[in-house]
Parts: C-alpha cells; structure tokens; sequence
C-alpha cells in the first residue's frame, strides 16, 4: 500500500504532464478520482455485504458492512473536497448543485445516516437488520451517481475512464490515475480488515462482560 | 524546486487537495489501528482473566 502510493504520488505530482486547458490543476485528478471510485466501492462493498447478511445470515457480513460505512465516508468527503479545490480555479465556483455532485453529497449523507442507524440500537442484531436493510434502499443512489452525468445535463464532465469504446485519457496521464487507484484500493483493504478485527474483539469483550455478570448472579 | 512546489501558480488549490486526501486517509487509518490494537488488548486481558478464575475454581 505504501509502495503504491509513492509511486502514484511520484507520478501524479511530477512525471505527469500537465493538461492544455486544466494546467497544472489536473493534478487533482489523481487524488479525487480514485476517491470518488472507491466512495462507490465502498458503498457497494456495505450492500452486498448486507444482501448476504439478509440471505444467508452470515454473521461476518455484517461486520463487514459496519466497517467499511467509515471508511466509505472518508472517500466521500475526500471526493468532495478535492472536487471543490479543482472546480474554484477550472469552473470558477466551488459547488453547483448539479446531478453528479448533490447525488455525491446524498452518499455522504446516506453514510452518516447508516452509521448513526448502527449507534441507535442496542441490540446488535436489530441493529445489524435495520442497517443492512437501509444499505439496499440507499443502493439506488449507486446507478444514480454512475449515471447523472448522461442522463442530466451536468457541469460535471462525463466519463473518460470507465466508458463503452475505451478510456479516452491520454496513458501518461492514465498510469498515475490507475496506481494512485490502485493504492486506494489497498488502502480500503488493510483499514477493512483491521476495522473488522476492532469490532470482533469488540464483540469478544461484550460477550465476556455478560459471562462475567452471569457468574456474579450465580454466586449470589 | 520552487517552480514545483508553485504548481503552475495553481498551488493553493493542488496542495489543498492532496494535504486533504492524505489527512482524510491517514487520520481514518491511524485511528482504525489504535482502535483495534486497544480493543484486541482488552479481548485478551479478558480472557485470560477468564481463564485464571477458571483454573482457581
């Protein structure tokens, strides 16, 4: 992870080069995208995550849904931020409340909510229901955000990477975006796991405290 | 190396966006391994508590 993102930073800060209209401002770029990309990633991760935690009642599905929600959080504000800092020098305002970027701020607020949703109960398994159930609702926002920017009229640009006919992102300005993504990627990975391993040693504790006060009961 | 840093004169906005990616992804990460590392320390001292009351009885 490490490795990958001083490469990317290598890349995206110096041998890049710059674009003819953005300048130096499509340094962004390799920050904001990646970030974006896994704000969805991360969402997506929560709902299948919770889909198999409907279906099949596997108890590890929801510990991993209620991890990543945090992680996918930060990408979102991250995206936003970063998509400010471009839009004040390139588009000259810092917010506009058009389809791609309100849908984007929707899922940050849907993160938040899911997470306040976990903290509102005190059963975990009405908790761990209530919570998946509100992560399939708020998919519908996935399609939305990929969308917007074709089936509104956006200040947003569309889609150059992820596109049907190929990436139309010249390659030195694509293999800085794509390993930046990539440590991204692990960095979503190794903060999961160990936000998984925080919450079943959580888990471990809850359990031995209740242990601990039915022992007490028994030697009354 | 000033010119680097200058951005193109664009160096507010650029180092902006990177100070805040890197301080989203590293507080998150920094605060999700204190967390597990405390808890998993806890889990542990748990049940070894456990195990040392069990092998008294």
């Amino acid at each position: 992870m490490f490795a990958a993102f001083a490469t990317g930073l290598y890349y995206a800060l110096v041998a890049s080069p710059i674009d003819y209209l953005q300048r130096d401002t499509v340094r962004i770029m390799y920050v904001h995208v990646p970030a974006a990309w896994m704000a969805l990633g991360s969402y997506t991760t929560i709902a299948i995550a919770s889909l198999v935690s409907i279906v099949w009642r596997h108890p590890l599905a929801d510990v991993c849904a209620k991890a990543a929600a945090p992680i996918g959080a930060v990408f979102t504000a991250v995206c936003l931020v970063t998509g400010s800092l471009w839009g004040k020098p390139t588009w000259g305002t810092w917010w506009q409340w058009d389809a791609r970027m309100t849908s984007v701020l929707v899922l940050l607020f849907i993160y938040l909510g899911y997470m306040a949703l976990w903290s509102a109960f005190d059963d975990r398994q009405r908790a761990a229901r209530a919570a998946a159930i509100l992560a399939l609702v708020g998919a519908i926002n996935l399609p939305i955000i990929k969308f917007s920017v074709d089936w509104w009229n956006t200040l947003h640009q569309p889609a150059s990477v992820f596109r049907s006919g190929g990436p139309t992102i010249h390659p030195d300005m694509l293999t800085p975006l794509l390993i930046m993504a990539l440590a991204y990627m692990l960095f979503f990975v190794t903060t999961l796991l160990m936000r998984m391993r925080a919450e079943l040693a959580s888990q471990r504790l809850e359990i031995a405290a209740e242990r601990r006060a039915m022992a007490l009961e028994g030697v009354q | 190396m000033n010119e680097f840093l200058a951005m193109g004169g664009y160096a507010a906005f650029i180092w902006a966006s990177y100070a805040a990616a890197a301080l989203g992804l590293a507080a998150l990460g920094v605060s999700s391994w204190r967390a597990m590392r405390s808890l998993e320390r806890q889990a542990d001292a748990a049940r070894a508590e456990r195990r040392a009351e069990r092998g008294r009885a």
